[in-house]
């Protein structure tokens, strides 16, 4: 962070003042003027929360995809497949007992043993061959949508929220103003704010745990240099299994998230794979906190998009791709190999 | 025969001398081409107008469009998952400029106008992703031609003032050229092999030509090219455009099979099927992706008698495929032409006292 403003005075001006206009926007109440231009307040608050909330949901599919990506160099097109296993699962669990917390973990351990089984049987025998496993991926990933489909149908599917979860919350941000003058709170659903708090936590926690801990330190190793770290004596096949599984559970639970606050249905396995794609291409692979930053910049992109010029919201999150390729091949926090 | 002698002929041994060239030519020809060649041209003597044009001239633009990919994966090295969405595109544009069921929307040009205009357009559009792929190399290529095919798909799909929405178009045909109605069998068979045929010929024509050897030479050591003065980005980027221009054709021509076009056309399983014809077939050698899309529509069409014959429901034949695609990926990563190769090469080595059958690659 200090280095880029070092590098770069002007650009970090730029988005300081991006950044303040930004949060300008969400707490200071509009006067009828800004309103006149910009619509009401109050839609503007709903899609950035929602892209917000929607960027948290990114990050969990795409943290585990890069992570993956980051230190095993293995590409998982069916990483949107273990997020619709995931979702399915869940939904079954959560309506067969009820239990909606419960449901985070019975997935995270199903998705996460998939996750093994996919590393032990698939990415092992071919480790290196990158153009091999991604085929091999896309192939797993048509068959594992077929069979889905098979079983759980075409119609979609949406998993119930929580009594103590459901409902609305008001928000300490003034989305419009009475006439008689009083400010009006934003209200805005508690799952969604629960999902967003759950995703952030989750995210420092990835970030504590690589940075701070000893298998996080093995983790970094492996993906600075594989081959140095299991000539030091590290069993770099179980690092590669634990990770796995960790980024395949993630999928999973993200499955849930998904199923609760939209829904799960045949080809949410695609645009997930594409959000993760688009967010880790932006972001840069292998990097954690460049998976939150792409994660939020494509939510919020798709979220403003499909408010203010609802047909092209997904050049949008098209044109944010290229515009990092074009400039930043990399991706925004990416380092070159 | 000296050096300076051998310098001059070509690398194939120079044809004995005849009076005429074309013979001449025609001597150099395989045999195997001639045979298949009348094969092809008399099959709608043989078979019905359901295979001419439901099988065939189906597998002529899978082909096609499986060809333009190999051509970019297999002589440049990028395996390019954008083919799909250029024919679409080629396909969705003679529907926007020509003319189709949507009076709102098509513009009524004349084909000899909207033909060139939409393979412009597609080859652009190629172009394009191109450029963008081109700033990546393997396995990032596949990602964002991807995400760029994923984008289209969505595109497509939402928008209404151009493409049309979920509805996308329908009711797109051929013009009636010459007086031939080019949606019955038997000219659609003629005129989708004719274009199969131009295709592969310019693929094999392109890969010897020195833009060809130059593209190869990039897929093996971009370095060392970029050192001898070969601009790689250029020739990267050139080679989507051509590749671009062969999907443009197979994608009008399925246009005009399907007499319509929708944001499904070119899906995210489309998309992935030409990855698999591809892949099927081969990427080697540019016969391949067309032995990939006989397979592959073959299979499709008959899915339902083979699922249901091992007992399993008739409509889940993107299991099957999925499977054959899987298995040829874990045993013959080079596809049906790889397995060919290894065969024909036991073959030889049998007569070989040293190689013998069992040894020898």
């Amino acid at each position: 962070m200090g280095s880029f403003v070092q590098r770069h005075p002007g650009w970090t001006v730029v988005l300081a003042v991006a950044l303040a206009a930004l949060l300008w926007a969400i707490i200071a109440p509009w006067s009828p003027g800004v309103e006149q231009v910009l619509g009401r307040k109050r839609i503007f608050l709903n899609a950035v929360f929602n892209g917000i909330t929607l960027g948290a949901l990114y990050f969990l599919v795409a943290s585990g995809f890069t992570l993956i990506f980051g230190l095993m160099k293995n590409v998982n097109l069916a990483h949107g497949s273990l997020y619709l296993v995931g979702g399915y699962i869940g939904y079954e669990f959560a309506e067969a007992t009820g239990q909606w917390l419960l449901a985070f973990v019975v997935v995270f351990i199903a998705v996460a043993l998939m996750g093994i089984i996919l590393q032990y049987i698939v990415f092992r025998r071919m480790e290196g061959e990158d153009l091999r496993q991604t085929l091999v991926t896309i192939g797993l990933s048509v068959v594992l949508a077929d069979i889905m489909l098979w079983i759980w149908g075409g119609q979609s599917y949406q998993i119930q929220t929580p009594r103590w979860l459901s409902g609305p919350t008001t928000l300490p941000i003034v989305a419009g103003m009475r006439s008689n003058g009083e400010f009006v709170y934003l209200t805005y659903p508690l799952v969604r704010i629960a999902i967003l708090v759950a995703a952030i936590a989750l995210g420092v926690l990835m970030w504590v745990a690589l940075n701070r801990t000893r298998i996080g330190m093995l983790i970094r190793a492996g993906v600075d240099d594989r081959d140095i770290l299991a000539a030091s004596g590290v069993r770099t096949q179980y690092v590669f299994i634990a990770v796995f599984a960790f980024g395949a559970g993630l999928a999973g639970v993200a499955g849930i998230v998904g199923g609760t606050f939209q829904s799960i249905s045949p080809g949410e396995d695609v645009r997930f794979l594409l959000a993760s794609l688009v967010v880790v291409i932006v972001g840069g692979m292998g990097s954690i906190l460049g998976a939150a930053l792409g994660a939020l910049i494509i939510g919020l992109a798709e979220q403003l998009g499909s408010v203010y010029a609802p047909t092209y919201s997904v050049v949008f999150t098209f044109l944010i791709m290229a515009f990092v390729l074009a400039f930043r091949p990399q991706g925004l926090l990416g380092s070159r190999c | 025969m000296t050096i300076a002698e051998s310098r001059g002929t070509p690398l194939e041994t120079a044809p004995p001398r005849v009076s005429s060239d074309t013979f001449a030519w025609m001597q150099q020809v395989p045999a195997a081409y001639w045979i298949i060649g009348a094969l092809l041209l008399l099959m709608p003597a043989m078979a019905s107008g359901f295979v001419l044009y439901q099988i065939l001239g189906w597998a002529f633009i899978l082909g096609m469009i499986a060809l333009s990919l190999m051509f970019l994966g297999g002589y440049g090295g990028m395996v390019s998952l954008v083919q799909m969405s250029v024919a679409a595109l080629a396909g969705y544009m003679v529907a926007i400029l020509g003319s189709s069921g949507m009076q709102a929307i098509s513009l009524g040009w004349p084909w000899w106008l909207y033909i060139p205009v939409a393979i412009m357009i597609a080859a652009l559009f190629a172009t394009l992703a191109g450029a963008l792929a081109v700033r990546t190399e393997g396995i990032y290529t596949i990602m964002i031609t991807l995400a760029i095919a994923t984008a289209f798909f969505y595109f497509t799909r939402q928008n209404y003032t151009i493409f049309n929405g979920y509805s996308g178009f329908a009711s797109v045909v051929p013009p009636p050229l010459f007086g031939v109605d080019w949606r019955q069998p038997i000219p659609f068979y003629y005129l989708s092999l004719f274009c199969a045929t131009a295709a592969y010929f310019a693929v094999v024509y392109v890969s010897r030509s020195p833009f060809g050897l130059a593209l190869q030479g990039i897929r093996d050591n971009p370095r060392r090219m970029a050192a001898l003065g070969f601009n790689v980005v250029a020739h990267r980027i050139a080679a989507y455009t051509f590749a671009g221009v062969i999907a443009a054709v197979a994608g009008i021509l399925l246009v005009w099979q399907n007499a319509q076009i929708s944001p499904g056309t070119a899906g995210i399983a489309a998309v992935i099927d030409i990855l698999v014809i591809a892949i099927v077939g081969g990427l080697s050698r540019p016969i391949g992706p067309f032995i990939g899309a006989l397979i592959y529509v073959v299979v499709r069409t008959f899915s339902p008698d083979i699922l249901e014959g091992v007992g399993l429901p008739g409509e889940r034949f993107k299991t099957l495929i999925g499977l054959v695609f899987l298995a040829v990926v874990f045993w013959s990563p080079d596809g049906v032409l790889g397995l060919w190769d290894r065969f024909r090469n036991r073959m030889r080595n049998r007569a070989n006292p040293l190689l013998g059958s069992g040894g020898g690659t």
